[in-house]
């Protein structure tokens, strides 16, 4: 069974996606559970693989049995382990809190919706594990469609914002295949590995410059990368809170690991980083969407859109992490990737917690001053965002403050001051920000007292089955902070080619 | 200029392919339709299916289609009188990408009409507003 | 060396983290209160235990976790971080039974979130006294920086709003933005992050580099309230009193300035701040904070801002006689911390005792106040004969070995600026003093009954000012502690 892994985290989900559909017509109370069945073997599998690979070495899974380069096989090495048991367990974790708020949305439409979120989970599934470069394309797609889908199911605005994302995401993943195809036309294969193989005597190409300028393109739109970001504002603050939870902390990272996973394993670090001298250029970049992100954020009044832009900031920690170049900074480059997705998940979910209490003065969208008081009618909810804002503000001994550490360090070593100021300004502003939240949430009414001691008799908390994941979310976060060490240097240190100083 | 012309020439299918990207481009991005701006993707899209099916094409090529005959199997296939089948197969999958990212494009721009009333971007900027 | 590895320096940091969840479930006030006191004896105990093997000589090691590479969270007691300890632990049992006096007696809302954040603010501090580096250090003090925030703006009034502000921008803003670059680059330079006898930082780069590291180091620990870092304190003191008491006369400014002597001393070491020449412009940067300081001071009415004025002036003799790399100088500074802190401790209890007795907050309104409350003014007499340094008080001991220290240093100017701000101190404190008994009965507020603030609030105040008499005739362990601190980082006799 554990040879089958690979293929079980796409398939069971895959095919759990239909059979919800045709259960939902005839009884919707089965869509949930066979959602969670098939998200929890998918995740069993996902972290019997990292086991796997930590103990034996990288699984290569082949498709039907066909040898590479023909067959389409699925490479897991330390990167993608790692990055697999993230996805899944975020989706699970969000899966289990957003029941409730589901059914209160959009109660005609339960199959549709977990049809929807299982596919999603599936294509970022699929594009994590997979070895080769169209097959990726497929995925990319698959998960992309299903977003826009499930984007597009919200109030307000929801329609026009996901049409928007259509548009630019599509322009992304076109630029992603054309780059491709550019590849195809100069190395005759698909394959990751084999690409890697063959480019280095073609290194000179003018062909093989313009494949990767168009796939980078590509994946800065599908990441929102400033500037070209703007479909991400909309589409993430218009969208359902249980749709948003589950994509905002997953499809950024994702076709981040792609970019890691092109620059450092398709096109080597001896082009990427020798060949090529873009590195300094795109850190500049990566640091002007540190700042513009931050200070774009300082400027909302609705909390899932100010959430929305410090997204498209830590964007930029990435993708500055990796063009550093240097050790240091791809390991914060990968760490923040892993961190930054459970620190969104607790952020977002807790959003949507606060949403489903609490009703919002300007329709489908909370603003930050209707959270006043909130401290005493949802004492754990605002417990558990407070400790994701500590971890994106990059507090000890919570995982935020690791992965920007790495980052800070990456930055020293290779002369990138300025990445390291915006690193610094962006963790300023998060402190302006959550603690704008944090005094709104405190202060409440003004001139209220409250009796001594507890306020229960005025707590209003949510739901229980809303509470638990979003707090075991939060304590996962210091989890992850003091068992730094352990995941870099049993994993991540493993997942840097070699040919990085 | 006559270079120009013998490079233009030659290449004539990655021109053909390049105008076509703009043109999809251009449209996304200029026209206020919404129903032109999807057609417009759609059309970028079809420039780059274009671009990997001209990358197929062969010289005296013809179809990759083995016979199952008496003789069949004797002889060596020569890869170069088959065109290639590859990216033909791989544009089959983008040809379904982009029908089916033309669905839901169409269904959300029906929706965004139920909801506004035009399918004008200008339009509904204003009523947004309002 | 005798390193000795044990639990206890990690126990010590939980003691009061894990008696918050004690606290958070009591309905009763009585046993949440008894919580805390229980939490704050066993605190003192534990520390108290590793005291014998300190003054032996030996240091408590704890690591919990690596989590950088070479860089892990661990624990280490040694002389100068017992002594930080011993002081904030016993301080916070008499805190804890005046806060339960004051804020009953007020009547105050949210009590628990009141204790349970001073519990934690405890836990961080002592979890600074015990740090083995600077990562460790920094954990701990944001989680200070965060845990006092609630109780500074316990009010939740307009005005506990702005100053929560500008508390947060100084302090995290600074640490943020000054200190985690230091760290970094530090990191960068040696590989470590660990504190070492005789500072890591030695031909590690440019001197240039090094002084500009230091600076930010300095400023960044802006709860050192080094000047122009000192705006935070005197706003901060919207608090309730017993939280300026203990935070912001004993424990916040005492991890900042325990910071600062750290890096000095363990980061960068005598001989490498030696070599900067960095000795005589820290001494110039604590000497202006001192005399402006003193000069605030005595511009205020408001008796909490006279005294946080003044606890700003007191920091800087800490880092004045750390920079002046004298020995006795150094025993001098750190000998301060726990003589202030016993004082200064007993002016704020005053302080409350009168806000809680009369409700006045004002120095003018205080005119005859001694007929009330003889002795609380006593107490508060005592306090400030310490702070300014006069014997038989305890502050005499380390202001007599600040002005040794000068001497040894050959700094003239610096005895001149000890002797100079001695004279101010005097000059802000004595007249409340004298105002308070012996005013004119026509000029008198109060009559002439005697009306004490309640027991909980007046017994701690009696125990601290006789604490600060009585550290004159017996400052040990404290300056026991001091030396051997000191001979660890000069490695002298």
């Amino acid at each position: 069974m554990s040879q089958q892994f690979p293929a079980l985290i796409i398939i069971v989900p895959l095919l759990a996606a239909f059979f919800i559909f045709t259960v939902s017509w005839i009884n919707r109370k089965l869509c949930f559970p066979i959602a969670v069945l098939s998200l929890a073997i998918s995740l069993v599998s996902a972290m019997g693989l990292l086991g796997m690979v930590l103990s034996n070495g990288p699984v290569e899974y082949r498709m039907g049995g066909w040898p590479p380069p023909w067959g389409i096989p699925y490479y897991v090495d330390y990167l993608n382990a790692l990055v697999l048991v993230v996805v899944y367990a975020v989706a699970l974790i969000n899966l289990l809190a957003c029941r409730q708020s589901v059914r209160r949305e959009f109660p005609d439409k339960i199959g549709s919706f977990f049809t929807l979120y299982v596919l999603f989970v599936t294509g970022l599934g699929g594009m994590v594990v997979t070895g080769d470069a169209f097959n990726l394309y497929v995925l990319l797609e698959i998960a992309s469609l299903t977003g826009y889908a499930l984007i597009g199911m919200g109030k307000g605005d929801a329609a026009l914002s996901s049409l928007n994302y259509i548009f630019m995401g599509t322009i992304g993943a076109s630029f992603y295949l054309l780059g491709i195809g550019y590849l195809y036309l100069v190395t005759g294969s698909l394959n990751i590995a084999d690409i890697a193989s063959i480019l280095p005597g073609v290194y000179d190409s003018k062909v093989v410059l313009v494949a990767f300028i168009f796939c980078i393109t590509g994946l800065f739109l599908k990441m929102a990368f400033f500037p070209l970001h703007g479909w991400l504002p909309n589409a993430y603050t218009n969208a359902p809170s249980a749709a948003i939870s589950l994509i905002a902390p997953l499809t950024t990272k994702v076709m981040i690991y792609v970019m890691i996973r092109i620059v450092l394993y398709l096109f080597t670090p001896s082009f990427s980083f020798g060949a090529l001298h873009v590195g300094s250029v795109l850190v500049w970049l990566s640091a002007g969407a540190i700042v513009m992100g931050s200070l774009l954020a300082l400027g909302q009044k609705s909390l899932k859109r100010m959430l929305a832009y410090i997204i498209v900031a830590e964007v930029g920690y990435m993708t500055g992490g990796l063009w550093l170049g240097n050790t240091e900074g791809i390991t914060g480059a990968i760490l923040h990737l892993v961190n930054d997705a459970a620190m969104t998940l607790c952020v977002f979910l807790a959003a949507g917690t606060l949403m489903f209490k609490i009703k919002p003065s300007v329709a489908g969208e909370l603003q930050l001053d209707d959270l006043a008081g909130s401290f005493t009618k949802m004492p754990y909810t605002m417990a558990a965002f407070v400790m994701g804002a500590l971890s994106i503000i990059g507090v000890p001994p919570f995982c935020g403050f690791f992965s920007k550490w790495y980052l800070l360090s990456g930055a020293v070593t290779a002369g990138h001051y300025e990445f390291l100021a915006a690193l610094l300004f962006s963790s300023l502003v998060n402190v302006v920000l959550f603690f704008r939240i944090i005094e709104i949430g405190y202060y409440g009414k003004p001139g209220h007292r409250a009796e001594s001691g507890h306020s229960i008799a005025h707590m209003d908390e949510a739901p229980l089955d809303m509470l638990i994941p979003l707090l075991l979310v939060a304590a996962g976060l210091l989890a992850m902070g003091f068992y730094t060490d352990d995941i870099v240097t049993h994993v991540i240190r493993f997942a840097i080619p070699a040919g990085i100083v | 200029m006559h270079d120009l012309i013998l490079a233009i020439m030659s290449k004539y299918n990655y021109w053909i392919y390049i105008v076509l990207l703009m043109i999809g481009l251009y449209a996304m991005m200029v026209k206020k339709n919404l129903v032109k701006k999807i057609i417009g993707m759609n059309i970028l899209q079809t420039a780059i299916i274009l671009f990997y099916i001209s990358v197929s094409a062969k010289k005296d090529g013809t179809l990759p289609i083995i016979i199952h005959g008496p003789h069949a199997g004797h002889h060596p296939v020569r890869a170069a009188d088959y065109i290639n089948p590859l990216p033909h197969v791989l544009m089959l999958t983008a040809i379904v990408v982009a029908v089916a990212t033309l669905g839901v494009a169409l269904a959300l721009a029906i929706k965004v009409y139920q909801q506004y009333g035009t399918l004008d971007e200008d339009e509904i900027h204003t009523r947004i507003r309002k | 060396m005798e390193i000795i590895t044990s639990i206890k320096p990690f126990l010590a940091v939980l003691v009061s983290s894990l008696a918050v969840l004690g606290i958070i479930a009591c309905k009763r006030p009585n046993i949440r209160e008894t919580w805390t006191l229980g939490a704050a004896v066993l605190k003192l105990l534990i520390v108290a235990s590793m005291l014998p093997a300190v003054l032996r000589g030996a240091e408590i090691e704890y690591t919990l976790m690596q989590v950088l590479p070479g860089v892990a969270i661990r624990f280490r007691v040694d002389a100068f971080g017992m002594l930080f300890a011993l002081v904030a632990s016993s301080l916070w049992i008499i805190t804890s039974i005046y806060s339960i006096g004051y804020m009953r007696s007020l009547k105050e809302h949210s009590q628990t979130r009141y204790f349970c954040f001073f519990a934690l603010s405890l836990s961080a501090t002592i979890g600074v006294a015990f740090s083995a580096n600077l990562l460790t250090l920094y954990l701990f003090y944001e989680m200070l920086s965060l845990a006092t925030y609630p109780l500074v703006t316990h009010h939740q009034d307009a005005q506990a709003r702005s100053s929560g502000r500008k508390y947060l921008l100084y302090i995290v803003g600074s640490s943020i933005g000054l200190v985690l670059p230091a760290m970094v680059i530090t990191y960068h330079l040696t590989g470590t992050l660990s504190f070492a006898g005789g500072g890591i930082m030695a031909q590690a780069a440019s001197p240039t580099l090094l002084t500009i590291l230091f600076f930010l180091f300095l400023f960044g620990f802006a709860k050192a309230a080094v000047m122009p870092m000192h705006s935070w304190l005197p706003a901060a003191m919207v608090a309730p009193t017993p939280v300026s008491a203990l935070l912001h006369a004993v424990a916040v400014v005492k991890v900042g300035v325990f910071c600062v002597v750290r890096v000095i001393t363990k980061v960068f070491g005598s001989d490498c701040f030696g070599g900067l020449h960095l000795s005589p412009v820290v001494c110039f940067v604590a000497s202006v904070t001192i005399i402006a300081a003193s000069f605030i001071a005595l511009s205020q009415d408001g008796l909490k801002r006279r005294l946080a004025f003044s606890t700003i002036g007191q920091l800087s003799y800490i880092i004045l006689g750390v920079a002046l790399l004298s020995p006795l100088g150094m025993t001098g500074g750190m000998l301060h911390i726990a003589m202030h802190a016993f004082g200064k401790i007993t002016l704020f209890f005053c302080a409350g005792a009168i806000f809680v007795a009369t409700g006045r907050k004002n120095i003018s309104e205080m005119a005859g106040i001694g007929k009330r409350m003889p002795i609380t003014m006593a107490a508060f007499f005592i306090g400030a004969m310490s702070v300014i340094g006069l014997p038989p008080c305890g502050g005499f001991i380390s202001k007599w070995y600040l002005v040794l220290g000068a001497l040894e240093a050959d700094q003239i100017p610096m005895l001149i600026v000890l002797l100079t701000s001695s004279l101010l101190n005097a000059a802000y404190f004595l007249p409340i003093v004298y105002k308070a008994f012996f005013c004119s009965p026509e000029k008198s507020l109060f009559e002439n009954k005697v009306e004490e603030a309640p027991l909980w609030c007046l017994v701690p105040l009696c125990f601290t000012a006789i604490a600060s008499f009585a550290l004159f005739f017996f400052p040990q362990p404290f300056l026991t502690l001091a030396k051997i601190a000191v001979k660890s980082i000069t490695g002298g006799p």
